[in-house]
């Protein structure tokens, strides 16, 4: 079974600083890892590899320097890594970038052949929209099953899968008919560490690089900003609050006395609050 | 870090003009995808037409609700729910092919009425559900998406302008769909106020035939399995959140936390280092990648306050931070602080809130 993981390379945002003075993005030496979420993505498409034979294919899109993330996922255990490249995608939406994935997708399918399953994380932590995998998926035509939280069963012979995806209130249990689109949850499954020689590999092995033409974009008037119908018009700081919090004296305090005075300031601050407590309380 | 506005980048897209081509203006209203399952709607697509109604009082036209599902009678008796929270109509779209949400036959119908009846814009919860939908009607549509915006508005042109937070939470970005249409969004729950219900308030509906066959679809569900723990979905909503962090120093600590939540009828939650050091079960996280809360009363004990915490929980009225650092990040936000270690300070709070709540019980 071929199966096809996207997987984006994304900096490592707890560590984003945003100039005091400019409130302009510091990227300068931004670590940079792969999206925590395609890692699950990855180890599953691994598993079922692992169990039913074939090979899995790993897809970024990004500035020649994603090649590093490839290079990862191969020391993880990826057979083989597709990196897609042009300055045509610069400034890609959502829209735009699952219409490049989805080309790509559809070359690698002709050059190694048909994926049977296409995976995606659940989202990222930079673009954080989670709409990348639904918009392969429908460009693909393929069956989508989004925040899946564990693969039933696989039936290669019938071409089926039946999967148990997350829902609200509760979990589906889902059957479709191969090829599918998978965003995986978080947490649902341990990733593994890649053997010694697959590290190797990684780190020696020739990427495959395509840029538009060569992944079969004729029309790049949908790719990078031409394609993107959303606009960022403003990029701005988040309002600060002009006074800090109001500390509740404690020095020389019993803690039962700082308690009692913080439960005044709480109820002074918020008439009706008590009232409020006073009718959960009771239980109703 | 300085409140002034950023001037926007002046790459690309920024300077993109609105020329909205002519098979688009026709495009009218705005609609909002009413979230219904198990018989219940998801109090999001409530929020959200609280904010939709807004939308459409500033442009001057319609606001309507999308209710599919698989029992007609049972549509009808939602959409009374849809009119009093603010819609002036209710498209209604009955099918057993629609009973439980599938992806496919969502996004058929979603398509379908948005090409019949062309709204301007369209928003969504971001829950599963309406992520899930969300993406594959915009990409059939081929139109924009902007997901888990926290504001919107109408500009000068009359085009929606979405913000939501981008970097991780560092900086916010109002994101507009210029060209196509509709103009969708996601948005999160808890992000908007719930509006005030006017009972008695009705509209028009619209029925629209789902066209579906069951033969077409090749999804199938075959079981739902409720989550044992419902209460755990109540976190979003509750009046009262108890939430401890990497403070607390060990898993036995959280104790306190929650039962200082039990003692106020709320619910308890955690920072995502708890989550991650396998403490706390996910579903109980609180933040940016967690759920957004939006209670009366916020009590964070050892959380420091990190942006990415932040946007889960300011919409609280009151937030309380109890924290031994007196310059933790979120004295920025807090509106009272007690100085203190939590492990201690907890305890004793419970047993005041515990003593008041008694003794006014038995006085009232
Ligand atoms: C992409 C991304 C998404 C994220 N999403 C989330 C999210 O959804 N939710 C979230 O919470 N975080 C999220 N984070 C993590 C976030 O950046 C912070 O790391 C996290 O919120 C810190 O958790 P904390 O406050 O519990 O721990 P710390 O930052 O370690 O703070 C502990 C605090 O406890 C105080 N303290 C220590 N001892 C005591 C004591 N005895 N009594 C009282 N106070 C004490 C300290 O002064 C300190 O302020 C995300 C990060 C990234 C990169
Ligand atoms: N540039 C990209 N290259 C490869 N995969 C991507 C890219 N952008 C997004 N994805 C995939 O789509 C998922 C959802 O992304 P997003 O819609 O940005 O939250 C990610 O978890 C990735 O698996």
């Amino acid at each position: 079974m071929h199966i096809v993981v996207c997987i984006k390379q994304v900096p490592d945002s707890a560590q984003i600083r945003v100039h005091p003075v400019t409130n302009t993005i510091m990227r300068q030496g931004v670590p940079t890892i792969i999206n925590p979420y395609d890692l699950f993505a990855l180890e599953e498409a691994l598993r079922l590899r692992d169990t039913f034979g074939g090979e899995v294919t790993v897809l970024t899109m990004g500035p020649p320097m994603a090649e590093e993330s490839l290079r990862k996922a191969l020391g993880i255990g990826a057979d083989r890594a597709v990196l897609l490249t042009d300055r045509f995608f610069a400034g890609s939406d959502t829209l735009a970038t699952s219409f490049a994935l989805a080309q790509a997708v559809r070359k690698i399918g002709e050059t190694w052949g048909e994926p049977k399953l296409v995976f995606t994380g659940k989202q990222t932590i930079d673009g954080d929209t989670a709409q990348v995998g639904p918009g392969i998926a429908r460009r693909l035509g393929l069956q989508q099953f989004t925040y899946v939280a564990g693969i039933q069963d696989v039936n290669e012979a019938a071409g089926t899968i039946t999967v148990l995806r997350r829902a609200e209130g509760g979990v589906q249990e889902l059957s479709t008919q191969l090829p599918a689109l998978i965003t995986m949850l978080e947490g649902t499954n341990e990733i593994r560490r890649g053997s010694i020689a697959d590290v190797l590999r990684g780190a020696r092995a020739e990427l495959v690089t395509w840029n538009a033409q060569a992944a079969g974009i004729a029309d790049v008037t949908s790719c990078g900003l031409r394609g993107s119908p959303t606009v960022v018009k403003r990029v701005f700081a988040p309002k600060t609050r002009a006074a800090k919090a109001t500390q509740v004296e404690v020095k020389d305090r019993t803690p039962e006395t700082i308690a009692e005075d913080l439960i005044d300031q709480i109820y002074a601050r918020q008439p009706g609050l008590e009232d409020d407590l006073m009718r959960m309380a009771a239980g109703y | 870090m300085s409140t002034a506005p950023t001037p926007a980048p002046a790459a690309g897209r920024a300077s993109m003009k609105k020329e909205l081509p002519e098979r688009f203006k026709s495009y009218k209203h705005v609609w909002v995808f009413i979230e219904f399952e198990h018989g219940q709607i998801h109090p999001v697509s409530l929020e959200l037409l609280g904010e939709g109604r807004k939308l459409a009082d500033k442009l001057n036209c319609e606001l309507a609700g999308v209710l599919l599902g698989g029992d007609k009678a049972q549509l009808q008796e939602a959409a009374v729910s849809v009119w009093e929270h603010g819609a002036d109509l209710v498209y209604i779209c009955a099918d057993p092919i629609l009973t439980h949400y599938r992806n496919e036959p969502y996004t058929r119908v979603m398509t379908d009425l948005t090409n019949t009846y062309q709204p301007e814009i369209m928003l969504l919860g971001a829950t599963v559900m309406g992520r899930d939908l969300a993406g594959a009607v915009a990409t059939t549509l081929l139109t924009g998406l902007t997901a888990d915006c926290t504001e919107l508005a109408i500009d000068d042109e009359g085009s929606l302008a979405a913000t939501r937070p981008t970097f991780g939470g560092s900086l916010l970005c109002t994101i507009h769909t210029l060209n196509f249409r509709p103009q969708m969004a996601t948005i999160r729950p808890r992000v908007m106020a719930m509006p005030a219900r006017t009972t008695g308030r009705r509209g028009r509906t619209i029925e629209h035939k789902a066209g579906l066959n069951e033969l077409d679809i090749i999804t199938k569900v075959l079981r739902f399995l409720p989550d044992r723990d419902s209460k755990k979905a109540q976190l979003a909503y509750a009046d009262i959140v108890v939430a401890g962090g990497s403070g607390l120093r060990s898993p036995e600590n959280l104790q306190h936390v929650r039962e200082l939540a039990a003692a106020l009828g709320g619910e308890w939650g955690c920072s995502r280092p708890l989550v991650q050091k396998g403490w706390v079960e996910a579903d109980r996280q609180i933040g940016q990648t967690g759920k957004t809360i939006r209670p009366k009363l916020y009590i964070a004990a050892g959380i420091s306050g990190a942006i990415q915490h932040r946007v889960g929980v300011e919409g609280a009225d009151t937030i309380v931070a109890i924290n031994t650092d007196p310059n933790a990040p979120i004295m920025d936000f807090a509106h009272l602080a007690v100085i203190a270690d939590a492990t201690e300070f907890l305890p004793a709070l419970t047993a005041a809130f515990n003593r008041r709540l008694s003794v006014n019980r038995l006085a009232g």
